[in-house]
């Protein structure tokens, strides 16, 4: 058994229990806990794939943006009033009963055919060295004797970081600018359901 | 021997479901809430894990804007569960059944 699996059973088992936390947890204070163990064994998911910068972003945003606004949340509002009360529905039978439909019949036949193609020669894994470096075309402007010529040249840039800055800037350059816009719009719409104050129809 | 394609696939299929079974079962808005971002995790997972077995980095890339598509909604649903509060006093999903026919 080398290191990979190793960590990879460590973090697969971390984040199993963890999520298994998120949802039989009654406080949700606890489950908010349980929600970042799972989410930082998930970090440590991407490294094992190569996936260095996403690592980082997983652990910025998520663990640093999206937990704190969940305990802001948790702590404005009143969870001790229904402590007392059932924390899960009346179809909980039901709802797990699917779920493990969903995971045996669904999830079955895709973890089959994974492994099919695993067996066949149609998922040969590629090498790795390829997700931490992309090949660029560089122009460079040089002035001889107030004449300007123009040069192209391919460079090997190396590193996972550069990598997907290369991608998200060259290749998603229409993406990246609508999802800046989607985060403008979806700061706006926070500000304004938090501001406006709705009278109580109890 | 490293971790195969099916490890991931297998693992990613777990936390999607249980995050399903998570948004079935609780009553508090703000778990249901976790249990969509444990969904969207997942997803991500299965992302990385093909990324890094195709060579290709756009898994990598689509992963990010999985995660900025979960920080909007993050930040939308807390502001919708405030609004709800606000007008509720609870965050109880039973309590806002006003269209339950």
């Amino acid at each position: 058994m080398d290191a990979s699996l190793f960590f990879f059973w460590m973090f697969a088992i971390v984040a199993v229990i963890g999520a298994i936390g998120v949802v039989v947890m009654r406080q949700p204070i606890h489950s908010a806990l349980f929600l970042l163990m799972t989410l930082l064994s998930m970090a440590g998911i991407f490294v094992l794939n190569g996936a260095e910068f996403l690592f980082a972003v997983q652990i910025l945003v998520y663990t640093g943006g999206i937990m704190v606004l969940f305990l802001f949340t948790i702590m404005l509002v009143n969870v001790k009033k229904t402590a007392k009360e059932p924390f899960v529905h009346k179809q909980t039978g039901l709802a797990v009963i699917a779920g493990l439909l969903l995971f045996f019949v669904v999830g079955g036949f895709a973890i089959a055919e994974v492994r099919r193609l695993e067996r066949s020669d149609a998922l040969v894994a590629a090498d790795p060295a390829k997700l931490a470096s992309v090949t660029v075309d560089r122009t460079r402007t040089t002035v001889v004797d107030g004449k300007k010529t123009k040069t192209t040249e391919k460079v090997e840039v190396a590193g996972n970081s550069q990598a997907v800055a290369w991608g998200l800037y060259r290749d998603y350059l229409v993406p990246f600018e609508i999802a800046s816009i989607f985060l403008l719009v979806a700061m706006i719409g926070a500000v304004v359901l938090g501001k406006r104050t709705m009278e109580r129809i109890d | 021997m490293a971790p195969t394609l099916a490890h991931y696939v297998t693992l990613s299929f777990l936390l999607f479901v249980i995050g399903v079974v998570g948004v079935l079962v609780r009553r508090n808005l703000l778990t249901v809430l976790m249990s969509i971002e444990l969904i969207l995790n997942a997803v991500n997972i299965n992302l990385i894990a093909f990324s890094r077995q195709l060579g290709d980095l756009s898994g990598q890339l689509f992963a990010i804007f999985v995660i900025t598509v979960a920080a909007g909604e993050a930040a939308i649903g807390l502001a919708i569960i405030i609004s709800l509060y606000r007008l509720k006093g609870s965050v109880n999903l039973d309590d806002a059944a006003e269209m339950k026919g």
